[in-house]
């Protein structure tokens, strides 16, 4: 199809062609992505080879200082007179080589099979063995630190062959004093970054590939560590979660990531609608007071969620204000069951997140709307559109352009809604089994299977899922929208 | 001027249905015609029904933090018996003040740690190019993809190592917030982009280093991203249950104000803690509201920069 007729199809027509060119470019496209992932294994085998060949040319070229320096780490530096760098050397060698012989080395010995000593009770009294949890910890940290003591030995060795040459020539080296002032300099990103990069390896990415692991382990309630041990199933918990037959959990999954995707829809796609349509009555010529109410729908926003959420929830209970009021009026004769009829509490959970989501979206919308321009309207009015013309053909479509990344991410943000589930309604009416209810997302599921089934190696499953949705949907939608595209990096 | 004199005094439409011509009334620019004033009280109408509803919850947790005569949930508004009793309660006989400390405590530190290393991540990523920088980006946004809760046992059981839960839950709560803030740098990562570069170039040749061009040119540019930010980071503790309640496990001093309102309410008992958590509530909306609303600004430009930015 050429340009010309794909601008002649209708709006709909062309969604579907863009659909269609999506799925039959998926196989090219998958191939293309083995493909790179390939060429990026070839490359770095090319690059680990030469880096071989580099440290053995280094070895045979260098001179005494840089040979011992293979062994004691820094000892190049501090023998050219770089004894700032050279101490920095020894000591992180120290620090590796105590660390491995007295630590990490005893632990990385039982990854394999995470224990094999049980704890027992001889006379009473507790013999501890083996901690699978903490073997399964220190051996993904150990095995950082092995990387990382080998990214610095191989810098040490670059280090002597660099300042050789540099000698060589006739130059002299950099002392302490510039090393520290390239820090707020030429290295500054080095000084910003270090501190949240630790942060983020120990609190984010040591606990996730910990947890992803989990997730092909046993580790549940019946093997809680250190009393008991636990140890590799592989793809065991996944067939559970997936497979549809026996007691396992297949079917609770599927209505689960159903209900997921619903809310995940309804929560995203009507907030924006209504919330759209909010920002347009407050900014449309001759309202007056419109500080004022947006300052009464911004209420939603600033107060704690936990207090305005527990409240309304408690508001809807069978002995709720809502109830109470309505019989004492005596237009209903029982309690209406806002939270005990699962379809009756799916909607009574939408409907209350539209209440605590229109703000934001009138917020955004209220931005975005003040920059299109005043003449397109002007045009429009003279031309003879009303309202809904003018809405539909320029306000829309201007929005979705822009806002188009936002969707994205609220999307995946409501995929992730925890705080509304689970202050309304925690999961319940409880009908799903496997501890999971009929308004349980996957994150909330996630929670109740920590939390109150101490079910670890199940939540570690569900959260891989969630993370593979999350992604999909990602990849899906960046390759559609153009304006997500485009502005993948917003610079 | 004389556009305006330009329009006629009538319009003259044809109307081809009937095949007649009529005249009609020149679009008047000024004064609001009668259809505009009708959809303009239909916009009201709906706008006041909408505020009710939305101020609606609020006002009734406030009627009902005064009542004193039952602690459960009642069929009527209006409290029989006004009075400060569950105010009272609040101070005297639970655990409430040691609460709200620990979570203003939480909020205030977060709101400076937070701030610094958000901005300072998102500084580095939108200002300088060095080796590795497009794999950190990529690597937060996947990281990101995963769900919070999911290393909670872990984070649970290394703070606990640490010894920094249930009595030291504080601290631990503090580390855990700010030590991945880093990953929230979007948003004013956006706001520094739109910072022109020449600012930067022409400091840089006049000779000024990379920290002298954060300090003396950026961060006085940048006060709406930082309040932004320092809003953000102090209110965020305040409504945090999940990581709370499970790293104070059980131990009541070391909960913060959403753990233990959030108790009150879902024990079995809770028809007697009904009108205390109303009042504990009103407690901490209070003050969060009202920072809120007087930096609502910032709120704004954050919040809309950040949608359109992505």
């Amino acid at each position: 199809m050429t340009e010309l007729e794909f601008l002649k199809l209708s709006k709909p027509q062309k969604i579907g062609y863009q659909l269609l060119q999506f799925f039959a470019g998926l196989p090219g496209r998958l191939w293309g992505g083995l493909k790179k992932l390939g060429m990026f294994f070839v490359n770095l085998a090319v690059k680990l080879w030469d880096e071989i060949k580099d440290i053995c040319l280094t070895f045979k070229d260098g001179d005494w200082k840089t040979r011992l320096s293979y062994v004691v780490m820094g000892f190049g530096s501090a023998a050219r007179g770089q004894v700032f760098r050279g101490i920095l050397f020894f000591l992180f060698q120290t620090v590796f080589n105590m660390y491995m012989i007295f630590f990490g080395g005893a632990y990385l010995a039982k990854f394999g099979t995470l224990g094999t000593v049980e704890t027992t009770k001889v006379n009473r009294k507790t013999v501890y063995g083996d901690n699978s949890f903490l073997i399964l910890l220190y051996g993904i940290l150990t095995i950082f630190f092995i990387i990382a003591a080998i990214y610095t030995w191989r810098v040490n060795i670059k280090q002597n062959k660099v300042s050789e040459q540099i000698l060589k020539s006739g130059k002299k080296l950099k002392g302490a004093k510039d090393d520290i002032a390239a820090l707020a300099d030429t290295q500054f990103h080095k000084t910003l970054l270090s501190l949240p990069m630790i942060g983020i390896f120990l609190f984010t990415i040591v606990p996730i590939i910990f947890m992803v692991l989990v997730a092909f382990t046993n580790y549940d309630y019946q093997h809680q560590s250190p009393a008991k041990l636990f140890t590799w199933v592989g793809l065991e918990n996944f067939r559970t979660l997936l497979s549809p037959d026996s007691a396992s959990y297949g079917n609770t999954f599927g209505q689960v990531l159903l209900w997921t995707l619903i809310w995940a829809f309804f929560a995203t796609f009507l907030n924006y609608f209504l919330g759209m349509l909010v920002a347009i009555m407050i900014n449309k010529k001759g309202i007056k007071l419109k500080k004022m109410w947006r300052t009464i729908f911004v209420m939603t926003i600033a107060i704690p969620q936990f207090v305005s959420l527990l409240y309304v929830s408690k508001m809807f209970a069978a002995d709720g204000i809502i109830n109470s009021l309505l019989m004492g009026w005596g237009w209903i004769k029982q309690p209406l069951p806002f939270w005990t009829n699962p379809r009756w509490a799916q909607v009574t959970v939408i409907i209350i997140n539209i209440w605590i989501g229109i703000p934001y979206l009138m917020l955004i919308a209220t931005g975005i709307l003040m920059n299109i321009p005043a003449d397109l309207y002007e045009s429009a009015r003279i031309d003879g559109a009303n309202a809904i013309q003018t809405y539909s053909r320029i306000t829309l479509p201007y929005m979705l352009f822009v806002t188009g990344p936002y969707l994205l991410t609220s999307f995946i943000g409501n995929i992730n809604n925890f705080n509304v589930i689970f202050l309304l309604t925690q999961g319940k009416p409880d009908v799903l089994g496997n501890s999971a209810g009929s308004t349980d997302l996957l994150i909330t599921w996630l929670y109740a299977m920590t939390v109150d089934n101490t079910n670890y190696k199940m939540a570690a499953c569900i959260g891989i899922i969630v993370f593979v949705v999350c992604a999909v949907i990602n990849l899906v939608v960046y390759n559609l929208i153009p304006s997500v595209k485009n502005e993948e990096d917003f610079q | 001027m004389a556009r305006e004199k330009a329009i006629p005094e009538v319009d003259i439409v044809v109307d081809e249905e009937k095949g007649v011509i009529r005249e009609v009334k020149p679009v008047n620019y000024r004064s609001k015609s009668a259809h505009e004033r009708r959809v303009n009280r239909g916009i009201y109408a709906i706008l006041i029904i909408m505020s009710i509803i939305w101020l609606c919850p609020f006002v009734f947790l406030v009627l009902q933090s005064f009542r004193c005569e039952s602690g459960g949930q009642v069929n009527y508004l209006i409290p029989k018996q006004f009075g400060f009793d569950n105010y009272i309660f609040l101070f005297k006989e639970s655990n409430f003040p040691k609460w709200y400390l620990n979570t203003l405590s939480i909020a205030m530190v977060c709101a400076v740690v937070q701030t610094i290393i958000t901005l300072s991540v998102s500084y580095t990523l939108s200002r300088m190019r060095f080796r590795g920088r497009k794999l950190i980006m990529k690597m937060i946004l996947v990281l990101g993809m995963f769900p919070g809760f999911l290393t909670m046992i872990c984070l649970y059981f290394l703070l606990k190592q640490l010894g920094l839960t249930q009595a030291g839950a504080i601290p631990g709560l503090i580390l855990i917030y700010c030590a991945s803030s880093g990953m929230g740098y979007y948003i004013s990562k956006g706001f520094f982009d739109t910072i022109p570069k020449s600012l930067d170039e022409s400091a840089r040749i006049d000779g000024a280093t990379r920290f002298q061009v954060f300090k003396k040119i950026i961060m006085p540019l940048s006060k709406p991203i930082v309040i932004y930010t320092i809003l953000m980071a102090f209110m965020g503790p305040w409504g945090d249950y999940v990581f709370a309640s499970y790293v104070a496990f059980g131990r009541n001093e070391s909960y913060n104000v959403a753990v233990g309102l959030y108790d009150w309410v879902n024990t079995n008992d809770y028809q007697g803690y009904f009108t205390r958590f109303c009042a504990g509530g009103v407690l901490v909306a209070i003050p969060i509201t009202a920072l809120f609303l007087a930096l609502q600004r910032y709120y704004v430009e954050g919040v809309t920069g950040g949608a359109v930015k992505g």
